[in-house]
């Protein structure tokens, strides 16, 4: 297994590097229109190919790759934080606080993840810039996606509240905010890092299926969820099997923080 | 006993479906571009029906006067008129529930019955190849987008409860595996074996009673995901499905159409989950 999370690093390590060189190794950028290739197979101009407008595949893989390797951990950040600030305080405080916390994250988790993202999305302003788009996609990701974590965290702060340390902190007459800060957060440390690994895969996927569902980051921007949406033209596999790189390159992607993920979730115990 | 804990599971859940429905008016009402309506830029409108269109807008305004008013007519059995389709939303539901819980159902099922297949296989051989065989396939579907499954079942003209089957499996899958595996390693478990007891039997009263309650469990789970699933295989199998109504509803911005769909689809969820928290628990003894 150790092999295998070594060669999941070194796979992330690669896409995540390859996409940030994204401006040398196709300097002429995701959004250039080559009109007299429009929709060309893979030849040694266009690795890749063309899409239907001309711009070159290969180019738009590499920026939508940098996007969703960047901003799918930014959002897991974010719904951690959350998460350590909603469901650790209301482990921590426990009674009411946490009961209320717990249904409020109930209601949450009550509705289909997907169906809870489309349903916001859709009240967001559609007709935005793409950068716009990008940020309230991911930021959506992040605002949305703490529910499950809160869950496990006001569990684990629930447990540490009652324990020895934590009491005799109280009992010394530390104000509770000081407590939670310097003494139950710290020991939520390892259920935070799991969080927000279990985190990232999930929101690569979710913005994937954004994405192909058009609420995702807009055109010309490049993300896994617009370039996946290509296949939505596919008439056959066979006929144009390199529109699916992107897919393998999700499959490959999410299967390695899923390996780097078994690694995370022995931590806790 | 029993009845007081039922009665407080179905008062959590009516309290957790209406405050639903509640949110995702606000959210709604919320929505930049809520308050315009096309429909008075028709040059044919005179002012009175101008006027009028603004009034039934005005009402939709102030979100508690709605839902209160919402709450209200559903009592009746009315549960208002799509902005979008121009139809009653009862109407709407009922036409499109049928199609949605039969692929809903079928995709469970499938999802299920390959689930557990494969994870008593694996659990039975204890042959590392087929258990990482089959831990490989899983693993792959569960790193495939659900919108992808819908977009390849198009392709492939498979039907849409296959492709929901597609995305519920590995979740059970793995659940299934792991729970199998973990009671199959009970001390118990591995002295009956060692002694020689059937397999059929270790399972059916050593394996099976220990499982049961966290696999009802994920059962409501995989009622919640399947659900959600169905939302991109609607919408891009162009199935008339409930799942299909609420994208066009979410895309529309369709408030009483979206409030509805979001307590019935909570209330199914919620339901799922409740009835086997309640089965589950029943069987682990905490009501007999």
């Amino acid at each position: 297994m150790k092999i295998w999370r070594a060669v999941a690093c070194v796979v992330l390590l690669l896409g995540l590097g390859v996409s940030l060189g994204a401006n040398w190794i196709a300097p002429a950028g995701y959004a250039k229109q080559y009109r007299e290739v429009t929709g060309a197979p893979p030849s040694r101009a266009h690795w890749l190919g063309t899409d239907d407008i001309g711009r070159d595949r290969f180019a738009r893989v590499l920026y939508g790759t940098r996007i969703s390797l960047l901003l799918a951990p930014a959002a897991a950040l974010l719904s951690t934080l959350l998460a350590a600030l909603v469901g650790g305080l209301a482990g921590y405080l426990g009674g009411l606080w946490a009961r209320a916390a717990m249904a409020v994250t109930d209601l949450f988790l009550a509705l289909p993840w997907l169906f809870l993202l489309i349903t916001v999305r859709a009240m967001m302003p559609l007709n935005v810039s793409p950068m716009i788009s990008l940020v309230v996609t991911f930021l959506l990701l992040g605002l949305l996606g703490w529910t499950s974590a809160a869950r496990v965290l006001c569990a684990a702060a629930g447990s540490l509240r009652n324990s020895d340390f934590v009491r005799q902190a109280r009992a010394s007459g530390i104000p509770p905010v000081r407590v939670f800060w310097l003494h139950v957060l710290p020991n939520l440390k390892p259920v935070l890092y799991a969080q927000f690994w279990i985190s990232i895969p999930v929101f690569i996927l979710s913005e994937a299926n954004l994405g192909i569902l058009g609420l995702g980051v807009a055109e010309p921007l490049p993300s896994w969820g617009s370039l996946l949406k290509e296949l939505e033209g596919l008439v056959s596999i066979g006929a144009e099997p390199w529109k699916f790189i992107p897919l393998i390159l999700l499959i490959v992607v999410v299967t390695s923080f899923q390996l780097l993920l078994s690694k995370q979730e022995e931590a806790p115990a | 006993m029993l009845a007081r804990k039922i009665a407080r599971h179905g008062l959590t859940l009516a309290a957790t479906a209406l405050l639903g429905g509640f949110l995702s008016a606000t959210l709604v009402r919320l929505a930049p571009g809520f308050g315009v309506d096309e429909r008075q830029l028709d040059p044919r409108l005179n002012s009175q029906s101008i006027q009028a269109l603004r009034d039934a807008r005005l009402e939709r305004s102030n979100i508690f006067r709605f839902y209160f008013h919402s709450l209200r007519r559903a009592v009746h059995g009315d549960l208002g008129t799509s902005i979008s389709l121009g139809q009653p939303v009862s109407t709407l539901l009922r036409q499109r529930a049928p199609l949605t819980l039969r692929l809903v159902g079928i995709g469970l099922l499938l999802s299920w019955t390959v689930a557990m297949a494969l994870a008593l296989s694996a659990a039975w051989l204890r042959v590392s190849v087929f258990d990482v065989l089959t831990t490989m396939i899983a693993g792959t579907f569960l790193c495939i987008p659900a919108a992808v499954l819908a977009l390849l079942s198009v392709l492939w003209n498979v039907p849409g409860a296959l492709a929901i089957g597609l995305i519920v499996f590995p979740r059970v899958y793995r659940y299934a595996r792991n729970l199998l595996a973990k009671a199959y390693s009970q001390p118990h478990i591995v002295t009956a074996r060692a002694k020689g007891l059937n397999e059929s039997r270790i399972l059916f009263w050593h394996v099976i009673p220990v499982v049961a309650p966290q696999l009802l469990a994920v059962a409501g789970i995989s009622v919640s995901l399947a659900v959600g699933a169905a939302i991109p295989v609607e919408a891009l199998c162009g199935l008339a499905g409930i799942g299909q109504l609420a994208w066009q509803a979410a895309l529309a911005r369709d408030l009483p159409l979206l409030v509805n769909i979001t307590v019935l689809v909570t209330l199914v969820t919620l339901l799922a989950n409740t009835g086997a928290d309640v089965i589950g628990q029943m069987l682990r003894g905490h009501y007999l």
